[in-house]
């Protein structure tokens, strides 16, 4: 139960970063590798305005250490991050790729200098978890799932929001970008700034992700952003895969389940008796890759399947 | 109305591939004129156009619509009076969206694209009514993906779409080349009647001479970045197909 619980807890949480790599990568279509450094980035921010306790500034610009004042920042912080690969890639024409790699790795040292040293703990700090307005509110027998129900709420809310805005106009503009630019331009708007836009929404979200999982977990690490990409790409690629054929499903709400059905794979490949948790990693991308070539294979299936229904039709 | 004055075009500058396309270019476009482009391939048609909006620098020379230049003017403004359907049907409409997602898109040209709701309700009956003046049945898979449309189908969404809010230019590049001879000639006669309708000046590229003779007033034909024949309403009149093959 404690397991699976678990499970739930890191999928909704990852998901939020997942519906940011969403936007990129199905909607965009721009492969964003910012994510690495800009996951972390949520999470030094909010360990640094966290623990920075004796700064006057500080408390006065976070409302004495708010945790939820705090994901704000965090929320911010990734949108800049998102601004500068944006405006490498569109305004100095560099590949979307290298832009994402420029950086990420700029990233790795700039959130060491926020976060002061490559681990700082947070115990006994208040979080957007566990704080006295949580305590209050919550009945004691709920107090055990606290993460689980705060997680839910944000990430759902996160996904309504996100659902609104892809049906407004400026979304409208956003989904149009990624398929064709050139429509976007003959209808008399900067495709260039559209694309940036899209960047800074994604890793908005990303960096805000890191923060939230960083006060779950009690502390930043600076290689925690190490593989955030795949993790996001694979829970997207599953969620979309998985659901493409059922239309009521939309495709955040798929990618959030995609996100927990990933995480879950993941904590059964790490209970096999012979992995260490050095090995994660290595399960990580090999689990991406299964995933990569299951999706293939169902598509070939498909298509087999159509065709002998056509052919039995025929006879 | 639109005026190219003394342009210049090298391709490859300063390299072994260095190609010379236009050198002191000149086209005065009338207002209301419907001018057909045509000639071989290289002979500088789809750069004319590309030139005309933005997507292509030029050396030298000067673009001038309605007495202002605007050889400075980035595409993406250029196209506040332009609009353009493409040869890649694909290309002018969005495949991941649906009908009436793409009708409102467009709908919204010229006004800002805020937080407002994307498809506005009281607009709907209007944009099932364009579509069903199209005749190609668009109006009952408003909510199918543009994806899922055939070649036709689409070219005719991209038209209308491109047509929809007031424009003072229609560039039309090839736009019935990839069509098949039947949904072609639909096009083309839904090309016509749109233009007409709303007076718009156009500019079409083609291949097919036939078109080119049988709709617009102007017929111009490019060879090697000149203009090699140039005739206006009665003058054109006169002109057939066998004709046009001998200059070609």
């Amino acid at each position: 139960m404690d397991i699976l619980i678990g499970i739930l807890e890191q999928g909704l949480i990852y998901s939020i970063m997942a519906l940011g790599i969403y936007i990129t990568y199905k909607v965009l279509n721009f492969p964003d590798l910012t994510v690495d450094g800009s996951f972390p980035l949520g999470a030094a921010i909010t360990a640094s305005l966290m623990t920075n306790t004796d700064s006057a500034l500080i408390s006065s610009i976070t409302l004495g250490h708010n945790p939820y004042i705090i994901c704000i920042y965090a929320l911010i912080s990734g949108g800049i991050a998102g601004l500068i690969t944006g405006i490498i890639h569109v305004k100095f024409k560099v590949r979307d790729l290298i832009s994402g790699i420029i950086t990420m790795t700029g990233l790795y040292s700039i959130n060491l200098r926020i976060a002061g040293s490559a681990n700082v703990p947070i115990f006994n700090m208040d979080t957007i978890f566990s704080n006295n307005f949580v305590y209050n509110l919550f009945p004691k027998a709920l107090l055990k799932y606290n993460v689980l129900i705060i997680g839910f709420a944000i990430t759902f809310g996160i996904k309504l929001i996100l659902d609104i805005y892809l049906r407004t106009k400026s979304g409208y503009l956003l989904r149009a970008v990624g398929t064709n630019s050139v429509l976007v331009t003959t209808l008399a708007k900067d495709s260039g700034n559209v694309k940036i836009l899209g960047i800074v929404i994604a890793n908005s979200l990303v960096a805000l992700g890191g923060s939230i999982m960083m006060q779950q977990q009690g502390f930043f690490e600076i290689t925690m952003g190490t593989g955030a990409m795949v993790l996001g790409l694979a829970s997207v690629i599953i969620g979309t895969n998985l659901f493409k054929k059922i239309n009521f499903v939309k495709a955040t709400t798929a990618v959030i389940f995609g996100s927990m059905i990933y995480k879950a794979s993941m904590s059964v490949a790490m209970d096999i008796s012979f992995t260490k948790a050095s090995d994660m990693r290595l399960v990580t991308s090999i689990l991406f890759l299964i995933i990569l070539i299951a999706g293939q294979v169902k598509n070939k299936k498909v298509k087999i399947f159509v065709r002998v229904k056509e052919y039995l039709q025929d006879i | 109305m639109l005026e190219l004055k003394n342009i210049y075009k090298t391709f490859n500058e300063g390299t072994v591939n260095e190609s010379k396309l236009f050198s002191d270019f000149n086209l005065k476009v009338e207002k209301n004129d419907f001018v057909s482009i045509v000639g071989n391939n290289g002979s500088g048609k789809t750069s004319l156009i590309n030139i005309i909006c933005g997507s292509l620098d030029i050396d030298k020379g000067q673009i001038i619509v309605k007495g202002e230049d605007i050889t400075k003017k980035k595409d993406f403004l250029r196209y506040q009076n332009i609009g353009r359907v493409y040869q890649d049907p694909s290309m002018g409409t969005c495949t991941e969206m649906t009908v009436l997602e793409n009708m409102a898109l467009a709908d919204n040209k010229g006004k800002s694209y805020n937080l407002g709701r994307g498809t506005r309700k009281n607009r709907i009956s209007y944009y099932k009514e364009s579509l069903s003046k199209l005749n190609l049945g668009l109006e009952n898979k408003l909510n199918i993906k543009v994806g899922e449309l055939s070649g036709g189908q689409r070219q005719g969404m991209a038209l209308l779409m491109a047509t929809m809010t007031p424009i003072e230019f229609l560039i039309l590049d090839e736009h019935t080349a990839a069509l098949d001879p039947k949904t072609a000639d639909i096009v083309m006669e839904l090309t016509c009647k749109v233009v007409r309708e709303k007076n718009i000046t156009t500019i079409m590229v083609t291949h097919n001479i036939k078109y080119a003779l049988e709709y617009g007033n102007r017929i111009i034909m490019l060879n090697q970045g000149r203009i090699a024949l140039d005739r206006t309403n009665e003058e054109k009149e006169d002109l057939t197909v066998d004709k046009v093959f001998s200059i070609y």
